[in-house]
């Protein structure tokens, strides 16, 4: 163990408890000086809590933040740059219609008798500029210049700002090969300066480029901080989808791949630009799992077959039939169901009861004109209540208002009451309570011995080894592997995930 | 259904309450408030005038509602009231009968907004923008309707509507009574309703639960121009011409402001167009207690915005907890107010 | 179209050609505010009209309620080198530099309907009506016809806060003055427009005991005279005979109302500005002799005895 003065920055036991869900659960992270300390973790495992729980954005329920070894609490983002902490997030959170220079220093302008001196303010951002090799007319908008140019300013601007630690979030998420080469360029320059930098990124090709550390957080938990050099790949996908590597998880015999036909039948399906055309089968009462990183093509691929971002290729029948999925409403036509990945935004409808969350992909696809009575509508919303035990005072609750857990379970009954043959869920069991998480995969065994298809996208491994009869592995928005029967083991997936030809910066 | 019943009233009690205290206070300024008699075979009296004179805010109101229930808003209802009162004035002079004057005005009106919904739903223009546009056109288009001059018409069929009178009630009353309860009926016996809080709630998720959400988003700006093609045929049969200029100014805001004060968000779901009726009813109520009250007029706005401020402070959540509080003295009364103000 | 154009050119050539020697060769630019009203189409009309009968070639620009434009259409008649200018000013004031401008290029301007502030000597004359003066007028007629009876009068306002609300409103109060049998008793504003108009109205007639208690209406302009027309009768009683109806402006429909015996007397603002305009500026022309800074135009009293017929086939053309 290092001495606590060498560190920088050093977080001890964070804790940050969101209604319904504990987002941070003691949570220590610590970042040296001239450190790249890159950030990894799936989506909702806790990464951007932590860095608002740093920088002020929250207010931590637990836990001390220790700068340069003396305790702070910074109460909001601006005192948190005045500490030392600048951010900078992948949309750039500057002002796109004023200039580079006011840009850089936006309420801190140089001043002659009471007024704006912009001559010196053009003269100090094109000195401060020339220190990252940019040299751009600082009196452009910020808005005429690349996303590439407006993250240096943004960096500029934070370092200028604070000095000590540069949080980066996401930088490269719209940067192209090149300027990820120019923003590795300018961090590499702050490492020497001393600045502590954290990296928050999904893309590993980028990690083991830059970062000396990595700290994994899954959960709200932390997995465990390592040496970049001294992690294999293979090691950190493991970290980062499932905790035990080791066990080879369960192939249960359950994966006696059904034997029936198959009823779905995918051909060169795919879209430009979200997802390279693959080939796919479902069998009745078969689930279908598809594994892969965040950004590999996940949630591309469930949209696709739901009709939520149209196919360009290929070819869906069922049972030789050729499917409509031009559309949400013609794939539910097609008795197709969907549970989204990002429930808040794509799942739930907040205000509405949630009784009317239930009924409602039910009620749309009999049309407007043909209601649900509110008799039917209460004895469907009773019916799945207890059916999925639905933790709520009253369906007449709005929905919003329930644990994270109970508001995915009210959507899967959403689908559930429409009946459906094919099923596909999207990291059904993210950021609910352990209980609930047993409770949605004991039913997506039972919908599976029920003769639906189910197509389930899980970063969880264990999970979807436990409940798959194949595995989908994706890369690069891409269908890379299939496992199948005795090679569905979570060790198979994460090398599958891992196989190195390269994940793109891009 | 009675469990209903009573939400339904809980729903409307303080929009029912600010029209019972507004209607005191006049009869206080104005003593024979109240008095209603028969005259020439109707009823007359201050109370009809209300409900006469608010009749285009609340036709106005009725598709407001349904549109902010959307997540949008329709700013063009007031230039769409003097295009169809244009259109409606400029069919009967040029000889059309009666029923194709009538035809080709609320059809005028529902292309106007069909046009609103096609920059909303198929364009994804925010709906202040897009209906911005007819609310500054739409004046102009009026204008070359009518060439500028206030159109006058005689046809006694048109005039009824304006001024005629049903089983002792006005024409617009019973129009906007009969419209207001058919479109509350169509909206709430079929699924419209619930589809369109949902829409309006999270566009996305209900367009992934499989709602048309786009078919629904025009329809609900085309049902706003239907309101105001009625309104505006009422405004210019009311003053048997076709005023350009004036017809329908500055109603958008008020029809605004009625389903404001009714209690429908401005963040769209919930919706009730009953309530966003009696908050019509509460903006006339004012207006017509102000004209009665015999105050000068450089007080009229001030004393329309005091009470509407008001009552909109009166119906905030966090005023509404406070009640709450108020009424149950126990700490945990605090935390359950936050469900109840919904 | 194109024939019209044709026509009119050919009219204005022969005009040129043959027209009275003493305007044959003016040229007149006219800045027109734009076509808000009934009333200022009207003006326009007839200043084309006028400009036609006196041989004037008139350059006509529509400002469409914007300053800007009015400066930009007065700069280019100085370029053209026009002989007179017309200015209908959209605001009073900012007029100064381009009114300079036309004074050094020696180019009278004649303001129409509305003054600006600015020192007079940057324009020829303004030709306007007297607002104060109308509503004298009208009043004036309330005391005669009602002859020292006792008369309760309601008053429906312009828009609160506008010239012609004010100025009107003092007028009528001057006249009234001294007649102790003649009381105000109700002031509201109708906003200048019919739906206001018969709204307000309304809420009179049922704040007077039914109307029973007014004698006469006096309203800020005939439009919203019209719309209180028509809510007295809808109350049961007869405009023009229970309520005396006297208004100012004098569009064609009021006269139509007088002709029906609904309405008793309007005060008219005439559109013709423009007529009292071409007098001075020929006078000028011809003997350089500069006609005062301030030409009021008249202000017509109209009564049912006026033959309002009449009167309304006439100004029904003019684009009211």
């Amino acid at each position: 163990m290092q001495s606590a003065s060498s560190y920088v920055l050093s977080a001890v036991g964070i804790d940050k408890v969101f209604p319904g869900a504990r987002a941070l659960d003691r949570v220590d992270f610590s970042l040296a000086r001239g450190e790249v300390h890159a950030l990894l973790g799936e989506n909702g495992a806790g990464k951007s809590t932590l860095v608002k729980c740093l920088t002020g954005a929250y207010r931590r329920d637990g836990g001390r933040i220790l700068l340069d070894g003396g305790e702070v609490d910074p109460r909001d983002t601006l005192e948190a740059q005045k500490l030392g902490i600048g951010t900078v997030y992948q949309e750039v959170n500057l002002l796109a219609n004023l200039t580079v220079a006011e840009n850089l220093f936006l309420g801190r302008q140089p001043r002659r008798f009471g007024l704006v001196d912009a001559r010196e303010m053009n003269r100090r951002a094109r000195a401060l500029l020339s220190e990252y090799d940019l040299d751009i007319d600082v009196t452009a908008g910020l808005s005429a210049y690349s996303v590439a140019v407006q993250q240096v300013v943004a960096i500029a601007r934070a370092v200028d700002l604070s000095g000590k630690v540069l949080i980066l979030d996401e930088p490269t998420a719209s940067l192209d090969t090149h300027e990820v080469a120019l923003l590795f360029r300018i961090v590499r320059r702050l490492k020497e300066r001393g600045l502590g930098i954290v990296f928050i990124t999904h893309f590993l090709e980028q990690v083991y480029e830059i970062s000396d550390r990595i700290t994994v957080l899954r959960n709200g938990q932390l997995v465990g901080t390592r040496e970049t050099a001294a992690l294999p790949r293979r090691d950190l996908i493991a970290m980062m989808l499932g905790r035990e590597l080791v066990g080879e998880v369960g192939s249960g015999n359950r994966h006696a791949a059904p034997g029936g036909d198959v009823r779905y039948r995918f051909r060169g399906f795919g879209r430009k630009g979200h997802i390279r055309p693959f080939d796919l089968d479902v069998r009745t009462g078969e689930v279908v799992g598809i594994a892969g990183l965040l950004g590999s093509g996940r949630t591309e691929t469930a949209e696709i077959l739901f009709g939520a971002e149209r196919a360009d290729s290929g070819t869906a029948e069922a049972d030789g039939r050729p499917l409509d999925l031009s559309s949400p409403r013609a794939a539910i036509r097609e008795k197709f169901g969907f549970c989204p990945e990002d429930r808040k935004v794509d799942g739930i409808i907040g205000d509405l009861s949630v009784r009317e969350n239930i009924a409602l992909a039910l009620q749309a696809r009999r049309g407007w004109a043909r209601p649900l009575s509110r008799g039917e509508q209460d004895r469907l919303a009773d019916h799945y209540i207890r059916a999925l035990d639905i933790r709520t005072s009253d369906r007449e609750k709005p929905i919003r208002l329930l644990s994270g857990g109970n508001q995915q379970k009210a959507i899967l009954a959403r689908w559930l009451a429409t009946n459906p043959d094919f099923l596909i869920l999207d990291e059904p069991t993210r950021g609910i309570d352990v209980g609930a998480h047993a409770e949605i995969i004991r039913l997506i065994e039972e919908l599976c011995e029920k003769g639906m298809s189910l197509i389930v996208i899980s970063s969880e491994l264990e999970e979807l080894v436990a409940y798959s009869s194949r595995v989908l592995v994706l890369r690069d928005r891409a269908h890379v592997a299939e496992l199948a029967g005795e090679r569905v083991t979570t060790g198979a997936i994460v090398e599958a995930i891992a196989a190195s030809d390269g994940r793109a910066g891009t | 259904m009675s469990a209903t019943l009573k939400a339904y009233a809980r729903r409307l009690f303080p929009q029912v309450a600010a029209l019972a205290v507004i209607l005191l206070m006049v009869s206080l300024a104005f003593p024979g408030f109240f008095k209603l008699e028969i005259q020439n075979g109707r009823l007359y009296g201050s109370l009809i005038d209300i409900l006469n004179r608010g009749a285009p805010v609340a036709l106005l109101a009725i598709g407001m509602t349904v549109v902010i229930a959307t997540k949008g808003i329709d700013l063009s209802v007031g230039a769409v009231m003097a295009i169809c009162g244009a259109v409606a004035a400029a069919c009967i002079t040029s000889g059309y009968g009666l029923a194709a004057t009538l035809a080709i005005t609320l059809g005028t009106g529902v292309l106007c907004g069909l046009w609103n919904g096609l920059l909303v739903a198929v364009l994804d223009i925010q709906p202040i923008i897009a209906t911005l546009v007819l609310m500054v056109a739409g004046r102009g288009i009026a204008q070359l309707v009518t060439e500028g001059a206030i159109l006058t018409f005689n046809d006694p069929g048109l005039i009824f509507i304006g001024s005629g009178s049903f089983l002792g009630l006005p024409m617009p009353v019973v129009i906007w009574l009969v419209f207001g309860l058919a479109v509350a009926l169509v909206v709430r016996r079929t699924a419209l309703g619930m589809l369109i809080e949902a829409l309006g709630v999270n566009r996305r998720a209900a367009m992934l639960s499989g709602v048309s959400t786009g078919v629904l988003l025009i329809a609900a700006y085309m049902l706003s121009g239907l309101c105001a093609a009625i309104a505006g045929i009422i405004a210019a049969a009311d003053i048997r011409g076709a005023d350009a200029n004036n017809a329908g100014l500055w109603l958008e805001l008020d029809a605004i402001l009625a389903v404001v004060v009714g209690g429908t968000s401005l963040l769209g779901g919930r919706f009730s167009i009953a309530a966003s009726l009696i908050g019509a009813l509460i903006i006339q109520a004012i207006n017509t207690g102000i004209l009665l009250s015999g105050f000068p007029p450089e007080f009229n706005l001030i004393i329309k915005a005091a009470i509407i401020v008001l009552i909109l402070v009166i119906q905030s959540p966090r005023a509404q907890s406070a009640f709450v509080w108020f009424s149950r003295p126990r700490a945990t009364a605090a935390g359950k107010a936050g469900e109840e103000a919904k | 179209m194109t024939f019209k154009v044709a026509l009119a050119s050919a009219t204005i050539l022969a005009a040129s050609f043959f027209g009275t020697a003493s305007a044959a060769d003016l040229t007149v630019g006219f800045s027109q505010i734009g076509s808000e009203s009934g009333w200022r189409a009207a003006e326009t009309t007839l200043t084309k009209q006028q400009a036609e009968e006196r041989g004037i070639d008139l350059k006509f620009a529509d400002a469409q309620q914007k300053q800007e434009n009015q400066i930009k259409a007065l700069r280019s008649f100085i370029a053209q080198g026009v002989d007179a200018i017309l200015l209908a000013p959209v605001v009073a004031t900012g007029w100064d530099e381009v009114l300079q401008e036309a004074k050094d290029a020696e180019i009278p301007v004649v303001l129409l309907d509305r003054t600006v502030d600015a020192p007079d000597d940057l324009y020829l004359t303004a030709v306007t009506s007297d607002l104060v003066h109308e509503g004298k007028v009208a009043g004036q007629w309330l005391v005669d016809t009602v002859a020292g009876k006792d008369c309760n009068v309601v008053e429906l306002q312009g828009t609160t806060g506008s010239s012609p609300a004010i100025d009107r409103k003092k007028g009528f109060e001057e006249a009234l003055a001294g007649h102790a049998n003649l009381k105000i008793i109700r002031s509201q504003t109708g906003d200048f427009t019919r739906t206001k108009g018969k709204e307000v109205m309304e809420s009179f007639l049922k704040a007077e005991d039914g109307g029973k208690n007014i004698c006469a209406l006096y309203a800020h302009n005939d439009d919203m005279a019209v719309g209180a027309i028509q809510a007295i009768k809808e109350a049961g009683l007869k405009p023009g005979t229970d309520i005396l109806v006297v208004s100012i402006d004098a569009v064609p429909d009021i006269f139509q109302a007088m002709a029906a015996g609904e309405a008793n007397a309007t005060v008219e603002l005439t559109p013709n500005m423009a007529g009292p305009a071409f007098d001075a500026l020929e006078a000028y022309r011809k003997d350089g002799k500069a006609p005062p800074k301030w030409i009021q135009t008249e202000s017509k009293l109209y009564t049912q005895a006026d033959d309002p017929m009449k009167v309304y086939e006439e100004k029904k053309g003019l684009g009211y």
